[in-house]
């Protein structure tokens, strides 16, 4: 059925002129993954797998390194001043870090939603759509639809596609989130990298939202950051906890299944973590 | 279904007998209400200080004089507004009216003068302006009008040319360099940023006369350039750079932190980020600030005396020999014994002010919502045809 569907897809892409359809999801390793704001360390020694087509959540209290480990996937870290890191980040085996890849690039295969919609106001919903594009020098055959194929991916097609050359700000909070999404699959990424992508919305709009996460998650690798924990056993197919104790900097204390996590803890604090004893 | 009918009926009749609730009569509350016992109190307090101003001034005492008039009016009528308000609604309500009342004083004493400016120009001027003003200029205009000599009128034609290419050249040179010190100082702070931005703020308080100096001395001493429109739009584009720039970095640091992100994570390189995001979201605003920068501009007349040094004839040539411009025009002929000179003078200063005016008009048509609402419209209105057959997705199919 997988090898129906890989040849199918080859044949669109051809029939489409190559516009339609995601490169291959990617798989991300982070090894030893340290991270420094000035002096302060704020996450030590991070390792993880982030399997390709999968769905991994990070969890944990606020203030545990997070977000910030998540910035470092796709070198959004680097470009706070005073910030700086230590380890590797793979990327199907070849390392972001290294000095002769460009930032722009790795972002562009390693695609970011953040905590707070944030299209673009002075662009219209079809301009946001394709701005990745236009910020890359991408070429594409037909707009229109690459335009439709993402916002149907990000579930916001059928709202806007009678207003495509409004403001992006015209629309509403969950609908510019979803915006976001389609921004990012726009470029068609390997990876997307969320960061709390919910927690400014309803909780229609999180469902509409998880409910895209997991449509999307077949072809591109997707990782995570909640602080919610039914959401991370909604969407997510793995899990890591992280915990930073008073005045330390944060670690993975677990991580695995998510099924596993949640269900059979190996570690106390992870049991206590996820069952809202504390946190 | 009988039955059903006749309960229906029933249900019907019932509620056509039920007697009629009676309707409750709300009283609404509107705490900031002005009604009509206030606005009496207002007209009352009004007439009373005017006539309270009177008898002091007329019957009492020596005092006189339209202004002081004006202030112990004023003073007056806060009193007695405030203690007819203290009497009638409370002490809050009074304090409350005092202040407003205070407020829209202030702001009549800083609406006035200016409508009386503008309104003196325009009465003086605007029976002035004819087709002939625009056309002609002070050439051959002699000094006194002789019996069976030609005597033409004059125009500012070559003066409203000089300020235009003046200003040409003032936006060319100023406005991009304005703009990148702008994005230097806010979007890619360096090393020098801060000494940057102290000379900026340096250089918007330097007096006028001193950017026409240095230009004098710079340019046409040094240089050996002498006189020229050119000349002139250098030492106005060093008056122009810091109050564009400041206004810009103003403008460009509430562009929230978010979109640049946004745009970096999409794999924007930074220069991309500022001339795509950045500079568009702030687009209306820095119409703004370089629309104030050449306001500023176009009104210097200092900077004008030592650079361009005035022609009565027309120089379309901005890059030698001297030039004529409006402000300049003005500040000539006002001082001039002769009453057609002064004549011509508030008809030039009513054209640059009309000028500045229309420059006003044009640009904020242009950076407006408006417009770009419009064509968004007509976008969507085309939107349909757009729409590519192919979207669907194999995977749809499966």
């Amino acid at each position: 059925m997988t090898e129906i569907r890989e040849d199918l897809r080859v044949l669109s892409a051809k029939t489409q002129g190559g516009d339609q359809g995601f490169e291959r999801a990617g798989e991300l390793v982070a090894e030893g993954v340290c991270a420094w704001f000035g002096a302060r360390l704020v996450l030590e020694d991070v390792n993880l797998i982030m399997e390709r087509s999968r769905v991994t959540a990070l969890i944990g209290p606020s203030g545990c390194g997070k977000s910030t480990f998540l910035r470092t996937l796709n070198r959004m870290h680097e470009t706070i001043p005073g910030a700086a890191l230590a380890g590797t980040v793979d990327l199907d085996g070849d390392d972001i870090y290294s000095p002769n890849r460009r930032a722009s690039e790795v972002r562009q295969s390693i695609g970011m939603v953040f905590q707070r919609p944030n299209p673009f106001p002075a662009m219209s919903i079809f301009d946001n759509v394709l701005a990745g594009l236009r910020f890359t020098k991408t070429k594409v055959a037909d707009k229109g639809a690459l335009v439709q194929w993402s916002l149907e991916r990000a579930g916001l097609w059928n709202e806007t596609k009678n207003r495509l050359h409004d403001l992006g700000g015209a629309l509403s909070g969950g609908q510019q989130q979803r915006l976001c999404i389609a921004r990012a699959l726009a470029v068609k990424p390997k990876i997307l990298l969320m960061d709390e992508p919910c927690s400014a919305l309803d909780p229609a709009s999180t469902l509409r939202i998880e409910e895209t996460i997991r449509e999307i998650a077949e072809e591109v690798t997707v990782v995570i950051v909640t602080h919610n924990m039914q959401q991370a056993q909604r969407v997510s197919d793995a899990c890591a906890f992280f915990l930073a104790a008073e005045n330390q900097p944060g670690r993975i204390v677990e991580s695995g299944r998510t099924s596993d996590l949640f269900e059979r803890p190996n570690d106390p604090r992870t049991a206590d973590y996820v069952h809202g004893r504390f946190g | 279904m009988t039955t059903l009918e006749s309960g229906h009926v029933s249900y019907e009749l019932k509620r056509a007998t039920r007697p009629k609730p009676t309707p409750h009569i709300r009283r609404r509350i509107r705490p900031r209400d002005f009604g009509r016992t206030d606005l009496l109190l207002l007209i009352a307090s009004l007439i009373s200080a005017l006539a309270t101003t009177w008898i002091l001034f007329a019957q009492l005492t020596l005092l006189s004089g339209p202004f002081g008039f004006l202030v112990v009016c004023a003073a007056i009528f806060l009193l007695y507004y405030w203690t007819s308000n203290a009497l009638t609604n409370g002490r809050r309500v009074a304090s409350d009216r005092l202040v407003g009342a205070l407020v829209a004083i202030g702001s009549l004493a800083m609406f006035t003068p200016l409508v009386l400016l503008v309104g003196f120009i325009f009465v003086k001027g605007v029976g002035l302006l004819s087709l002939h003003l625009f056309t002609a200029t002070q050439k051959g205009v002699p000094e006194i009008c002789l019996p069976h000599l030609p005597c033409p009128k004059p125009g500012v034609f070559h003066a409203i040319l000089g300020t235009l290419e003046q200003i040409a050249v003032t936006v060319i040179l100023g406005v991009p360099a304005a703009l990148l010190t702008a994005i230097y100082l806010n979007e890619a702070p360096g090393k020098f940023a801060s000494t940057v931005r102290v000379m900026v703020t340096a250089m918007s308080g330097v007096p006028a006369i001193l950017a026409g100096a240095f230009i004098y001395a710079f340019w046409i001493v040094s240089f050996h350039r002498g006189f020229s429109g050119f000349a002139g739009a250098l030492s106005l584009a060093v008056i122009l750079i810091p109050t564009v720039t400041r206004g810009s970095e103003e403008v460009l640091r509430i562009v929230p932190k978010d979109l640049r992100e946004a745009s970096t994570a999409l794999g924007a390189p930074q220069w991309r980020t500022v001339f795509q995001v950045v500079l568009p979201t702030a687009r209306s605003g820095l119409v703004t600030s370089i629309l104030l920068g050449i306001a500023v501009a176009l009104g210097e007349t200092a900077p004008l005396l030592l650079t361009i040094f005035g022609n009565t004839g027309t120089n379309p040539n901005v890059m030698s020999g001297p030039q004529s411009a409006l402000p300049l025009l003005v500040y000539t002929l006002v001082k001039s014994p002769r009453q057609t000179d002064i004549n011509l003078a508030y008809a030039a200063a009513l054209v640059l002010f009309l000028m500045i005016f229309l420059i006003f008009i044009a640009a904020r048509v242009l950076a407006s919502d408006w417009l770009s609402k419009k064509i968004r419209n007509a976008r969507n209105r085309r939107a349909p045809d757009l729409t590519p057959i192919n979207a669907l997705t194999v995977e749809d199919l499966l």
